[in-house]
């Protein structure tokens, strides 16, 4: 028995993935790599995590539960997810220039309008309309400073992309990069609870979906500055809470030590991230989408304002703005086989003729579906849900429909 | 009375007469993780010793499964298709995955006793 099929880029043996997505190559940690590490590293050892190599970092993808379970558990209760390897930065604006207009040089989305304490998904876009990284951008609490944005990038693709802000935005605006924060991800139908008890801030559960909020820990590290976002990558309700890293290990003990009375928080390793995330609709950059995928062809177009529409003026506006007119010529689409063999990503999908319409980008079994799901491209006039497709899979054509996504009911607080 | 041999490839043949019964051993499965999806051989099939008989998936990873002798498939264990989770419950003994009728039985000499693969599985870690 011989792990294997590492079709595409990465779909192998232990999976990675994350919000940030991440092209990150996961390997078994096994030779002495130069690993960067999480202040959280010695937290997910000293707990039995299986650590492996993903995105540059040492990073848990299980604990003793495993993936099935962790996932089962997210969804039913809540999970915690050390996320500290994605980029942070405030992007600060110089002479007293609006941050967002700036940004909106570089990204599709409206920014301009964002309200302090906002949060938005968007993706840095290059001059064919392709996607460099996706990202979330937050607008802060006034108090955090009216001259900046904060963001959060993917891992694997941080240093480009700072490289790229730097570069494009040189003498008006400036990074600074947050290393000295982790960022801690609670997610699940217990996470609001958990967090507003750790917080002693009744408040944070009635915290808007995609909207920032501050507060301070108690306790050993009393008066840490936090902020928390209430986003994430599950499908799932719950926040990502940006920590002083002396103050991380302390966060997280407080959040996994005590049950509320919706549930536990417990510690979740990257493969089942990537099992929550994909039954959740949600692209990781690298696999999903990245420099060859359009916003459009993405099924992204919902994060694209109507101003920047109208107006342009970000990188491949061109080509967005006429596929958004003129439809694109492929599209993302969730799949689902019709057996019990998971179709995982590097999969051709064909027609009834046997021709190939498209790939499988992200895919494997949905432990809350109870059965294999998958994304992907096809043409699109083979992307109207419930059309039949065909996957090659070891050489064996299996039938396959396109299915709505998210594979389960996305379950955010909507107040 | 059968013997037991096990492969570099974490498979256990257990050959009783000119039959060998071929499965994953408890060390895969614990490095697999749940099993969602198991694929078996076609009965009457030719195997050489090192081809691929069979896929195993977990949530993770997919894994081909090697057959360990030359032989022709006599039996494949079909409950494995409707609960591959039985190969994480009984990798060595319910969750069998097939069993062909020995081409050589001198390939057996190249596998791994018990006490041996133990000691294999503990170099790999």
């Amino acid at each position: 028995m011989t792990a294997g099929h590492k079709a595409g880029h990465r779909a192998g043996e232990t999976t990675g993935e994350t919000a940030d997505g991440t092209a990150g190559d996961v390997a078994p940690q096994t030779e002495a790599q130069a690993l960067a590490e999480t202040p959280l590293t010695d937290w997910h050892v000293a707990r039995g995590a299986k650590m492996v190599a993903f995105a540059g970092y040492s990073m848990p993808v299980q604990y003793a539960d495993g993936v099935l379970k962790e996932h089962l558990h997210t969804r039913a209760q809540a999970g915690l997810f050390d996320v500290s390897h994605m980029g942070q930065a405030f992007l600060v604006a110089e002479d007293g220039a609006d941050p967002a207009a700036l940004l909106e040089e570089l990204v599709p989305a409206e920014l301009q309008a964002l309200l302090p304490g906002r949060q938005r998904y968007t993706q840095f876009t290059n001059a064919a309309g392709g996607i460099l990284d996706d990202l979330m951008v937050t607008r802060p609490l006034e108090e955090l400073g009216r001259d900046r944005l904060y963001l959060v990038v993917n891992a694997a693709c941080k240093a480009a992309d700072f490289a790229h802000i730097e570069e494009r935005l040189a003498g008006r605006a400036r990074l600074e990069r947050l290393e000295d924060r982790a960022l801690i991800a609670v997610q699940g139908p217990a996470a609001a609870a958990a967090v507003a008890a750790v917080f002693e801030t009744p408040a944070l559960t009635t915290s808007p979906f995609m909207s920032q909020a501050r507060a301070t820990l108690q306790g050993a590290f009393r008066g840490a500055d936090c902020w928390l976002s209430r986003s994430g990558y599950t499908g799932e309700d719950g926040f990502e809470i940006s920590v002083p890293a002396t103050a991380a290990e302390a966060l997280a003990n407080a959040l996994t030590e005590n049950g509320t009375e919706n549930g536990q928080v417990k510690p979740i390793g990257l493969g089942a991230r990537d099992s929550l995330r994909l039954e959740a609709g949600l692209c990781l950059y690298g696999q999903d989408i990245d420099e060859t995928t359009t916003p459009v062809e993405a099924g992204l177009a919902w994060s694209i304002g109507k101003r920047r529409r109208a107006e342009g003026g970000f990188p491949g506006a061109e080509t967005i703005v006429r596929q958004l007119a003129d439809g694109p010529p492929r599209k993302r689409i969730g799949i689902l086989p019709d057996g019990r063999a998971p179709a995982r990503a590097g999969v051709e999908i064909l027609d009834e003729s046997g021709d190939k319409i498209g790939v499988v980008t992200s895919g494997g079994f949905g432990p809350s579906v109870g059965r294999p799901v998958a994304m992907g491209y096809v043409r699109a006039d083979r992307a109207a849900v419930d059309a039949p497709l065909t996957l090659s899979v070891r050489g064996k054509d299996l039938p396959a429909r396109v299915a709505r996504l998210p594979f389960t009911p996305a379950n955010f607080y909507r107040g | 009375m059968s013997q037991i041999y096990f492969s570099e490839d974490h498979e256990w043949v257990e050959v009783e007469g000119d039959t060998a019964t071929v499965g994953i051993t408890d060390y895969a499965q614990e490095q697999l993780g749940d099993v969602v999806f198991v694929e078996t051989p076609e009965i009457g099939a030719t195997l050489e010793q090192g081809d691929e008989a069979g896929v195993v998936e977990s949530v993770k990873a997919a894994s081909e499964v090697y057959s360990p002798v030359s032989g022709e498939v006599s039996a494949v264990n079909e409950e494995l298709a409707d609960n591959p989770g039985l190969v994480n419950d009984e990798p060595e003994d319910g969750a069998w995955f097939f069993k062909l009728t020995l081409a050589d039985a001198s390939e057996l000499e190249a596998l791994m006793d018990a006490a041996a693969y133990k000691a294999f599985c503990k170099e790999q870690g």
